[in-house]
């Protein structure tokens, strides 16, 4: 295939669906759930479960397990039996993107398998997969999220304290430890009637001396005794999304649900992996900092409209004003954001390696949804500002692309340990 | 279909000129810059890569078909090795591109041939003015119709070659319009200055000013004859080549300050290990893929016809130039001192960056 930039049909229909979706179940519960941290936002979650199992539960929203695992092989081709390169990736970045658009913090209250069903696609076995995976297309919505930050261990997530211990004599693992930041963590663990059971992935040690060897993600039921969600944190923004954080005491999980090998030596390669999750899920992260950025920009345009005031593109820049430079600058961030995020699902869906394009991806999107979202508010002054609009929540849930998934200090990283063909070793 | 995939031909092309662009342009890219003169044999081999003439189809004496995402390859890579080089080889399509793309029937028949049958010979075309608040689409020089001949007044800057010019393609107001004029070397009222234009980068490539008194042509010499041409394609073209440019400047500053801080050492380690450095390196390779890629996006568009390739050419444009500011400018930074010493290409290409802004106009695709 040539260099081309047709976004392909299922891409533009499902852009088109979530639009609805975004303006009719999203932006009109945006300022509510703001200002009701902490409170579920039932309605959406059984709304957006049915909606997505009326779809054949792949074409409303990342299908199941979203959003890091291989899409099933009929949707992978553009819907045309095969013959066409795979689109999975492209798709569910559109996704995303358009969800984030209407609002994303309710596209984390999606109900589905999210972080930690990536997680167990990534380093789980095809039984695994199965065993656990079953459950998001069930009767009632079903969440699972994943567990690696601790207070002592966030962009070093090596330095994690947590423990894993066999109990020989019953064949259990037994951990203990505290996570925190765990997004969807309340929703995945409590035992709601509405919900399905969920789980949480937590990574622990099974081995401290041998450092990264050493690291195993753990699948932890909901309602597992000795695990407790202790505290749901108050965030900037982003508030409908719950972020728990989550002890584990004693808390006993079955020998079998631990992802890779049990023992350290036949699998040195347990953190690479839960780390290649992140290769995959970086862009869609960044697909979600394009979409809260292009409703900025969009409500930005719609009130400069108002006034009738139009951006004349062509202009040298000296003729134009200090708006017009404003927007148009605003307007290649966004453009060239979006095509650096299609550039690395792209690989991802032909196979390429592409951990450069997604740290990339997120760096730029990072960048351009706080750069975005901030300057919006400042030119539309008092109406920025106000809680009227929700041109300051965009600002507010903005900031966090840049923050989780890797900071984009993190992210620059890893672009530059790519370019310059450095390990972690050599720069740190 | 999203895809990122250059087609076969397009990689091969790539690869012969990335070797032009290393091995000729590169070397020779210095001793040109100082003495503002770029030895006539690069030019020549330059030339023999065949890109003007690959864009134009076998009627019109060429061996293929125009394609933009083709001539954005081309150009940032050419670009890559040096910028006034690249300039120079691709002067000739600033004629004839416009006579392919907008050209009459007899335009084409005239013109192309003699311009892609034989060497490189300058033919050239003159749309920048003096004016810090230069507009191509509000152009001071003008064209009015007078008994069936159009005569041309006013002043044009920057154009490659002019005084070597066979004919130039001049950009002039018409009735409030753009439109182009072929005008030829022996015109009365035709004068181009003596000196060469003095700038602050690519001395390499001779541009100079030329004035317009009077200067009457048949009003078969409007590019496009009596309906004229479109415009917003042209300038679109000119937009795409300058952001390719732009893109492959940056990534000659990128690369070769990347390769420096792997070799320069301070306080035990190299400098590329401290994040300093290797940050603004990580962010440098970043703003190239995204003015990349919307260059490639717009430039997709041009070829198929997409209404969005005038309004994105000028974005991409607007960006490169931003781009390869801050590119170029880091470059410099990362070799310290020894970046601004004129040893080191850095301080030429950072010159260079600033120009993008101006540019549009000295290169087509
Ligand atoms: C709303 C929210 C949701 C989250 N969801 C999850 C989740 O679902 N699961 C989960 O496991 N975690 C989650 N996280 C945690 C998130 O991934 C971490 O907060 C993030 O990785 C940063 O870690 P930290 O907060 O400890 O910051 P620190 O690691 O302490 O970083 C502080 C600062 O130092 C910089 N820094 C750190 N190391 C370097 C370095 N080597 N070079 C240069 N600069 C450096 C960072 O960029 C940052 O600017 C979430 C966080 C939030 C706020």
């Amino acid at each position: 295939m040539p260099i081309e930039f047709e976004a392909p049909k299922p891409i533009t229909n499902a852009q088109f669906v979530l639009k609805t979706v975004a303006e009719e179940m999203m932006r009109p519960n945006s300022r509510y759930f703001d200002e009701h941290e902490h409170e579920i936002p039932w309605n959406y979650i059984e709304f957006m479960h049915s909606a997505m199992k009326a779809m054949g539960g792949n074409s409303l929203a990342p299908r199941e397990p979203a959003p890091s695992s291989p899409p099933p092989e009929d949707e992978r081709h553009g819907g045309d039996g095969g013959k066409r390169p795979p689109i999975g990736y492209q798709l569910i970045a559109a996704q995303m993107e358009a969800l984030s658009w209407g609002d994303v913090g309710l596209y984390h209250c999606l109900p589905g398998g999210g972080l930690g069903a990536a997680a167990v696609h990534a380093a789980g076995s095809p039984e695994q997969r199965e065993k656990f995976l079953a459950r998001f297309h069930g009767d009632k919505p079903t969440f699972a999220a994943m567990c690696i930050t601790e207070a002592g261990a966030g962009s070093d997530n090596s330095a994690i304290r947590t423990r894993a211990t066999l109990d020989e004599k019953t064949k259990e693992w037994v951990i203990n430890g505290e996570k925190i930041f765990v997004t969807g963590g309340d929703k995945s663990f409590t035992e709601y009637e509405k919900l399905g059971r969920g789980f949480i992935v937590v990574w622990a040690s099974i081995d401290p001396a041998a450092g990264r060897a050493g690291m195993r993600a753990f699948v932890v039921e909901g309602g597992t005794p000795g695990v407790r969600v202790v505290k749901l944190e108050h965030k900037m923004g982003i508030r409908v999304s719950d972020t728990a954080a989550i002890s584990l005491v004693d808390a006993r999980v079955p020998f079998e649900n631990i992802l890779g090998s049990p023992t350290v030596d036949q699998n040195p390669t347990g953190f690479k992996k839960a780390m290649a999750t992140f290769d995959a899920t970086r862009p869609l992260v960044a697909a979600t900092g394009v979409g809260v950025a292009r409703a900025a920009f969009e409500f930005l345009k719609e009130r400069l409209a108002e006034r009738e005031i139009h951006v004349r593109y062509g202009l040298p820049r000296q003729k134009l004003t200090s708006i017009e430079r404003d927007v148009i600058d605003m307007e290649i961030m966004l453009k060239s954001a979006w095509l650096m995020v299609i550039k690395a699902v792209w690989m991802a869906d032909n196979k390429k390696p592409n951990a450069l394009e997604a740290s990339m991806s997120k760096v730029r999107s990072g960048d351009i949804c706080t750069k975005i979202t901030q300057k919006v508010v400042e030119m539309l002054g008092p109406l920025g500002y106000s809680r009227e609009f929700l041109a300051e929540k965009w600002m507010r849930d903005a900031k966090i692309t840049d923050i989780y998934e890797g900071t984009g200090q993190i992210n620059r990283l890893v672009v530059a340990r790519q370019i310059l063909g450095y390990s972690g070793a050599e720069l740190r | 279909m999203y895809s990122f995939d250059p087609t076969e031909e397009q990689q091969m092309l790539i690869e012969a000129v990335n070797k032009y662009a290393a091995n000729d342009l590169r070397p020779a890219a210095r001793d040109a810059e100082e003495s503002g003169e770029l030895p006539q044999k690069i030019i020549a081999k330059g030339w023999e890569l065949g890109l003007l003439q690959a864009s134009i189809p076998e009627t019109y004496g060429g061996f293929g078909e125009r394609s933009a995402v083709t001539g954005a390859l081309a150009v940032e890579e050419m670009a890559f090795g040096d910028l006034a080089g690249a300039l120079a080889v691709t002067t000739p399509s600033l004629f004839a591109t416009p006579i392919l793309l907008m050209g009459s029937e007899e335009q084409k028949r005239e013109y192309l041939p003699r311009i892609v049958e034989g060497e490189w010979s300058p033919y050239t075309a003159a749309l920048i003015e003096y004016a810090f608040d230069f507009d191509p689409n509000d152009l001071k020089t003008t064209a009015t119709l007078e008994d069936g001949r159009y005569s041309l007044n006013g002043e044009k800057a920057f154009v490659p070659f002019a005084k070597e010019a066979q004919a130039l393609l001049v950009y002039a107001n018409l009735d409030g319009q753009t439109q182009a004029f072929i005008v030829a070397k022996e015109a009365e009222g035709l004068s181009i200055s003596e000196e060469r234009e003095k700038l602050m980068g690519v001395n390499a490539l001779p541009l100079y000013r030329v004035q317009l008194t009077n200067v009457k042509i048949p009003a078969a010499n409007r590019l496009g004859g009596e309906s004229g041409c479109a415009f917003e394609q042209l300038l679109a073209s000119m937009r795409i080549a300058n952001a390719a440019a732009a893109v492959g400047v940056a990534n000659a500053a990128f690369e070769y300050s990347r390769d420096y801080a792997k070799e320069r050492e301070a306080f035990g380690v190299k400098i590329a290990q401290k994040q300093a450095i290797a940050f603004m390196l990580a962010e440098m390779r970043t703003e190239i893929e995204a003015v990349r890629l919307l260059m490639w996006e717009a430039a997709w568009e041009l070829d198929t016809g997409r209404e969005d390739a005038v309004k994105d050419a000028y974005l991409v444009s607007t960006g490169a130039a931003d781009m390869a500011m801050m590119v170029t400018d880091r470059a410099v930074q990362i070799l310290g001192g020894h970046g601004y010493i004129r040893d080191h290409p850095v301080e030429m290409w950072m010159r260079n960056g600033r120009g993008f802004a101006t540019f549009t106009g000295l290169a087509i695709i």
